[in-house]
């Protein structure tokens, strides 16, 4: 086998798969044992490939299978339980934590519809106070309007009442000047100062004047 | 390191890393002696249980990062049975974690320095590949009763060529446990031979830049293997799990 190598170590590649290529390395099966005797400095030399020595394959699989038992009970009794509740208990948080912060969404939504609905509200009283006042407002300046007209038409009625009064004594004073002027004018021209008769006569005249 | 330059030669033992010996002293490798696979499972072990319980130990709602590492292992195999298995596949989760974990540590570990990789030999992914072979066959028997031998029998196809598929399928049935162990044990072999070669070549003073840079470049390939056939294993073990529990085609 050492031989076999030492031909073949130009390549590497060759080295290995001479390595591995069994029935040769049992043709130098032999030469392998003499030079394990040589090489005093190894306890054991690879007399072909160890893989395939059978003379271990016992201890191997003994020991294996000790191991194997040994991994298995602890993964499933120890380890892997843990690792599953832990994962499920992430789970569990991070649904938890989703779930809160779908309820603080929630909470936060409907303070934003409580604080449109108190804006709405006191816009809405603002407008009505607004209207209220307007309304106030108006009824003071209708009442002061109402009062003025009332005393502008008073006063007009009074105004109307004295200019009557006036025009209706104008009536009487002019006929009464007119009889006057008339008798004076019929005596100073020599006549006889009749009254009835100066009266129709003003009458007469002042009928179509004054009308 | 099995590599040293003697009298101008190069002398190459890629395959002694590979080598069964006892912990303590020399001696006959009886099946009870503590061995260097004794120390390497164990050390897988411990580094599973490790993340897996002391990362958790905090349980905490907002996890650190080895709990993050537990959990995102715990999420992976999870949702590969439920995706691939199905709901029911689940039951068997424990069993499929302990698979995965066991052969992602065992391959990490396995690239440390002056390691031994327990998942390099062929009695060891053997077992794992049989276990997987067995455990399906029973759920598939005890779940199905006679109706898991539908699985060989492909009512899809015309009734001529049934015979032959069953044939096909029963061949492929039972490769499955070979193809299983081999992928993953021959990937390691493979993997860690090379290395060792590359850096047998680093004794030359001529190479040995381009053998280093060619030791980083493989083992950083390595890292991604050792993950990949772990996930490779654990997904095949869900698909053979599926078919034991939905055999019809």
């Amino acid at each position: 086998m050492i031989s076999l190598l030492q031909e073949a170590a130009h390549t590497a590649v060759e080295t290995t798969e001479g390595a591995i290529v069994t029935d040769e390395a049992a043709t130098h099966g032999a030469d392998a044992a003499t030079h394990g005797v040589d090489a005093a400095g190894h306890a054991a030399e690879a007399a072909g490939l160890p893989q395939l020595d059978i003379a271990t394959f016992g201890n191997q699989i003994f020991w294996l299978v000790v191991t194997l038992v040994v991994l298995y009970l602890v993964l499933s009794r120890v380890a892997l339980p843990r690792i599953a509740s832990v994962l499920s208990d992430r789970q569990g948080a991070v649904t938890g934590d989703l779930m809160a912060a779908e309820e603080f969404k929630q909470k936060a939504r409907e303070a934003e519809a409580a604080y449109d609905k108190a804006l709405a509200d006191a816009r809405g009283e603002a407008q009505a106070i607004v209207a209220q006042n307007r309304a106030e407002i108006q009824a003071e300046l209708d009442a002061a309007i109402a009062k003025a007209d009332a005393e502008i038409s008073a006063r007009t009625a009074e105004s109307e009442v004295r200019i009557r009064e006036v025009r209706a004594t104008a009536d009487v004073d002019a006929r009464e000047v007119a009889l006057d002027v008339t008798a004076e004018l019929v005596r100073n021209f020599g006549g006889n100062v009749d009254g009835a008769v100066i009266g129709t006569a003003v009458d007469d005249r002042m009928k179509g004047a004054v009308q | 390191m099995a590599t040293e330059a003697t009298g101008g030669g190069l002398e190459f033992h890629p395959m002694d890393q590979f080598i069964v010996k006892p912990l303590f002293g020399a001696g006959d490798v009886h099946w009870y002696t503590p061995t260097n696979v004794t120390l390497w499972l164990a050390l897988t072990a411990l580094a599973a249980i490790a993340v897996l319980v002391l990362g958790t130990r905090g349980r905490a709602i907002v996890p650190n990062r080895a709990q993050s590492m537990a959990e995102m292992a715990y999420g992976l195999v999870h949702k590969m049975i439920e995706d691939i298995s199905g709901k029911d596949g689940l039951r068997y989760f424990p069993y499929v974690m302990t698979l995965f974990m066991f052969v992602v540590f065992a391959n990490l570990l396995g690239l440390l320095p002056l390691a031994f990789t327990v998942t390099s030999h062929i009695a060891v992914t053997g077992v794992l590949a049989m276990a997987v072979f067995l455990g399906v066959t029973a759920i598939g028997f005890i779940k199905n009763g006679s109706k898991f031998l539908d699985l060989f029998w492909v009512r899809s196809a015309p009734l001529a060529v049934r015979p032959i598929l069953a044939v096909i399928e029963v061949i492929s049935y039972f490769v499955r446990p070979l193809s299983l162990s081999i992928r993953l044990a021959g990937n390691m072999i493979a993997g860690h031979a090379v290395i060792k070669v590359f850096a047998g070549f680093a004794a030359i003073a001529a190479v040995a830049p381009v053998a280093i840079l060619a030791v980083v470049g493989m083992y950083a390939f390595e890292v991604l293997v050792a993950f990949v056939q772990a996930y490779v294993f654990t997904i095949l073990t869900c698909v053979y799990l599926k078919d034991a529990l939905h055999p019809s085609h």
